[in-house]
């Protein structure tokens, strides 16, 4: 999902036999769904694996506002501007509730940034696409962020209460996402013969993508046991990806757009739909750096870093004098 | 009484457009938050006057018409607003000048005898408050920063100063609009604009450029070459597929 390269300490899980005192409480009260809070005594990899998810989910809404900023210059009306402005504008929020929830887990934001900069953390691989007509729009809201929520809601019930209280927030903003995405869609679809054409393109390249925004298949994921056995993911990828592809093919139809995987189908008897795999070895080479927008992603970033460095410290220097002249 | 009104509409068309330039790429995320809520205002006043503009045509242009289907020469903005982003301190001079400007008309504006100008200014003039404070916030903060700062905030003071004069210049649509009770004569804001200049050039330690020399054109649709620019970006889809709607 926003944090799709998650490795856990991988030595599987203990048992309550094998835990000390220490753990086996901090088990009992995960198991017994209560809130884990900054003050709490917490094991290491625990803390450790929530630092490097929290910050992932947080590096992925700050990368995430370049594929629509992509557009908002070229906004087709003031309405949709606004809109879209909007949307990313929260998006950039996001990436705040998110660093603040990893800040209470006692690392910094400078730091977590300088991660990303310099490619040492990683971000949601979605964000590696292109957006290449305004259907885009459509389909992003649409799409990832309608990813996104499947996994968000679920995360409202995670374990760590800064990052379950963060999720709450963020949900609320996110179906205004999803929304005005298919909204964009609904236009595009039934419009000129080039917008539905646009639509389409965008569905088709966006779709494979929104699908590996869940991450490897469970059987690949050899890390996820101990994350859901404390309850950091509360979902499997295979779970996230069934509820997505469940709910969003009928609004394809809806939108009269052709599914972009021939292979896929509604299997009456379990009442879900049988999809085709995402090509994986595309979405490891995107992980490793080799997406389609990997190396200019992070240049925007770092030189919005870089040409910033004189206004952040200009700030300080103010401070500072300010300060000074008030001792 | 309707290019009065693309006067109002196209500043904040264009600088709204300007600073949305800026999504994703701020110094900080405050600042791409802080950004987008500005360029949001400004497309809303945007989308008043420009629809009030339409209504008195009488065309049957709305404001996106009006945004999205004219070319440069029917654009009347000031030109400072349609200066390039540069860098940070450029863009932030850019709105703090504007800003003094605007809250100014804005709250002339609200005097207006035309109710609906009087409205919309009424509407507007609480969020070029809200701007106007946090530019003069700014200039002060980063004019008496550190020495790069302090220096860059001084390069984009000069470098944006002979695009000030023109929002203070009289022509014959000004006087017609004065005389009709709608709008105050832009030169009769100018001692208000120069004494609050002062005041937060002085806590900023910023030197007023002593050239009166003005860059005129925009407001009668002499622009310059970046406007020309700015449009076939902001204007490509509206004119590549003239028929669809979005
Ligand atoms: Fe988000
Ligand atoms: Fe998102
Ligand atoms: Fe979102």
């Amino acid at each position: 999902m926003y944090a799709q390269e998650v490795k856990s300490t991988g030595k599987g899980i203990k048992t309550h036999e094998e835990m000390s005192a220490e753990e086996r409480d901090f088990q009992v009260r995960i198991d017994a769904g209560e809130k884990i809070e900054p003050k709490d005594w917490m094991p290491d990899g625990y803390r450790k694996n929530l630092v490097r998810q929290i910050s992932q989910h947080g590096h992925s809404e700050v990368v995430g506002q370049l594929p629509e900023g992509n557009w908002i210059t070229r906004a087709p009306t003031l309405e949709r501007k606004a809109i879209l402005l909007a949307k990313v504008q929260d998006e950039a929020g996001h990436g705040l509730y998110l660093y603040s929830a990893a800040e209470t887990l006692g690392v910094s934001r400078a730091d977590l940034i300088d991660d990303l900069l310099s490619g040492k953390a990683k971000y949601s691989s979605i964000f590696n696409y292109p957006t290449l007509n305004w259907a885009d729009m459509g389909a992003v809201g649409w799409l990832v962020d309608g990813a996104a929520i499947v996994n968000q809601v679920a995360l409202q019930r995670t374990s760590y209460g800064p990052y379950s209280r963060a999720m709450v927030r963020i949900c609320k903003e996110e179906s205004f996402h999803a929304r005005q995405g298919f909204d964009i869609m609904m236009k595009m679809s039934s419009g000129t013969a080039a917008q539905k054409a646009m639509a389409q393109d965008a569905l088709n390249r966006l779709w494979w993508p929104a699908l590996m925004m869940f991450g490897p298949t469970d059987a690949d994921s050899v890390h996820s046991a101990q994350s859901m056995a404390w309850k950091i993911k509360v979902m499997t990828n295979d779970e996230g990806r069934q509820k997505f592809v469940d709910q969003t093919i009928p609004q394809i139809e809806y939108l009269g757009l052709e599914v972009p995987d021939s292979a896929a189908k509604l299997n009456p008897k379990t009442g879900h739909y049988e999809f085709s795999d995402p090509d994986w070895a595309e979405f490891f080479e995107v992980l490793k750096g080799n997406g389609p927008c990997n190396v200019d992603r992070l240049r925007a970033r770092n030189k919005a870093h870089d040409d910033g460095a004189w206004f952040r410290d200009g700030l300080m220097a103010h401070t500072k004098k300010q300060q000074i002249a008030a001792e | 009484m309707f290019e009065f009104l693309l006067r109002m509409g196209d500043n904040t068309l264009v600088l709204g457009h300007r600073v949305s330039e800026w999504c994703g790429h701020a110094p900080v995320l405050e600042e791409d938050i802080a950004l987008a809520n500005i360029a949001l205002d400004m497309i809303g006043q945007t989308r008043l006057w420009l629809g009030l503009a339409g209504e008195v045509e009488g065309q049957g242009r709305d404001a996106d018409a009006l945004a999205f289907r004219r070319d440069a020469w029917d654009f009347r903005n000031l030109l400072l607003v349609e200066r390039p982003n540069r860098d940070f301190g450029h863009t932030l001079m850019r709105q703090f000048l504007f800003d003094l400007w605007h809250h100014e008309r804005l709250s002339d504006l609200c005097l207006s005898e035309d109710d609906r100008v009087a409205g919309i200014a009424a509407k507007c003039v609480k969020e070029a408050d809200y701007h106007l404070e946090r530019s003069k916030d700014l200039i002060i903060r980063l004019g008496d920063g550190s020495a790069e700062s302090h220096r860059k905030m001084q390069d984009a003071l000069d470098a944006l100063w002979p695009y000030v004069g023109e929002m203070f210049s009289d022509d014959t649509l000004d006087i017609e609009m004065n005389e009709a009770g709608i709008a105050p004569l832009p030169s009769s804001q100018r001692p208000r604009f120069d004494k609050a200049l002062s005041a937060t050039l002085a806590l900023a330690t910023l030197i007023r450029p002593e050239s009166n020399f003005a860059q005129m054109g925009g407001r009668s649709g002499t622009h310059t070459e970046d406007l020309g620019h700015m449009l076939a970006t902001m204007q490509f889809l509206q004119r590549a597929y003239p028929d669809a709607r979005w």
